[in-house]
């Protein structure tokens, strides 16, 4: 799945090169002061999506209805998830070959596509039958356990 | 404190920590997850408190709404806060950054708890939510909790690299 041809090494290898990259691997405070901005991003991007899936799943806020609820929280996921990102592709490049060929940030990268085609099939699909509580705690469950899984991978990745 | 470590570094328990590698990580995930918890619950309630957001809700529905939410995520982050000082008690005890971090974890329990009296006072004297006299210290505790969870977050990375 993963294979790719020795131009996406070449380019990783770039990246790794840029002035951010090294600038970021020779500090000795500039990693653990982005990582921690990392950390930080990703607690409000599963905390706030925790509360949407439990609404989901009826095991929270059962008072009050889905779409109140998302148009609350959401902005606060997708707010942080873009500082999640940027963050994140710091962190990458300062050692881009390295985390590439690593399991666990290729299976972090995987559950995170597989959580964006979660989102899609709930927005395009089962949020237009409003009826189907159904559809919706099985879209909130996958999502849990998927953001469980890009933490736990996530903080895998410090282990290799 | 050091004699305490020597102690908890040689107990069972702690060797067993050890011995197993993948229980620390695995913890640490919990413990991720459960700081979740607490960073967007009192993240969100902090900046109700700071009047910059939720405006709609009172001060008393999302003090109920999120408030039990801290409690039990503290829990969990006191068990599994708990075997990772077990496992690890030179890394965290006899670190100057994981002082800092419990100290500043004590002092948003503190306020937190010191605020939600202040909460009940208010509505057990027949007001349907925080007086608006009360409004300033609102403001102020919603202020020092944010950053208090902001550094108690941030503490808990830099035991890694510093102290």
């Amino acid at each position: 799945m993963f294979v790719v041809g020795s131009n996406f090494t070449t380019w990783l290898e770039r990246l790794e090169a840029t002035r951010v990259a090294t600038t970021i691997s020779e500090s000795t405070w500039a990693f653990p002061t982005i990582e921690t901005v990392h950390v930080l991003a990703i607690t409000l991007v599963v905390g706030s999506i925790t509360m949407v899936d439990l609404r989901l799943l009826g095991l929270s806020l059962r008072r009050r209805p889905v779409a109140e609820v998302m148009v609350e929280v959401l902005p606060w996921t997708w707010t942080s998830f873009t500082v999640a990102v940027a963050s994140g592709a710091l962190l990458f490049a300062s050692a881009a070959t390295h985390y590439w060929g690593t399991a666990p940030f290729r299976a972090k990268m995987l559950l995170l596509g597989l959580a964006g085609a979660n989102m899609l099939v709930f927005h395009c699909w089962v949020q237009r039958r409003a009826q189907n509580a159904r559809a919706g705690m099985i879209s909130g469950g996958i999502s849990l356990c998927l953001w469980i899984g890009i933490v736990g991978c996530g903080r895998w990745i410090g282990f290799v | 404190m050091k004699a305490l470590i020597h102690w908890l570094s040689n107990t069972e328990l702690s060797n067993f920590i050890k011995t197993v590698t993948w229980i620390i990580p695995a913890v640490q995930v919990v413990h991720i997850l459960a700081i979740s918890v607490v960073v967007a619950s009192m993240g969100m309630f902090d900046v109700r408190l700071l009047g910059w957001a939720g405006k709609r809700h009172s001060i008393a529905a999302l003090a109920s709404r999120f408030l039990p939410w801290l409690w039990g995520a503290l829990l969990v982050l006191l068990l599994s806060g708990s075997i990772l000082i077990i496992g690890e008690p030179e890394r965290s005890l006899g670190n100057l950054v994981f002082q800092l971090k419990m100290a500043m974890l004590l002092t948003a329990i503190a306020v937190t708890l010191g605020f939600r009296r202040l909460l009940v006072h208010d509505l057990s004297s027949g007001s349907s939510d925080l007086r608006p006299e009360h409004g300033p210290a609102a403001r102020l505790v919603g202020a020092v909790s944010l950053f208090l969870w902001v550094g108690i977050v941030t503490a808990g990375r830099w035991i890694a690299y510093a102290g």
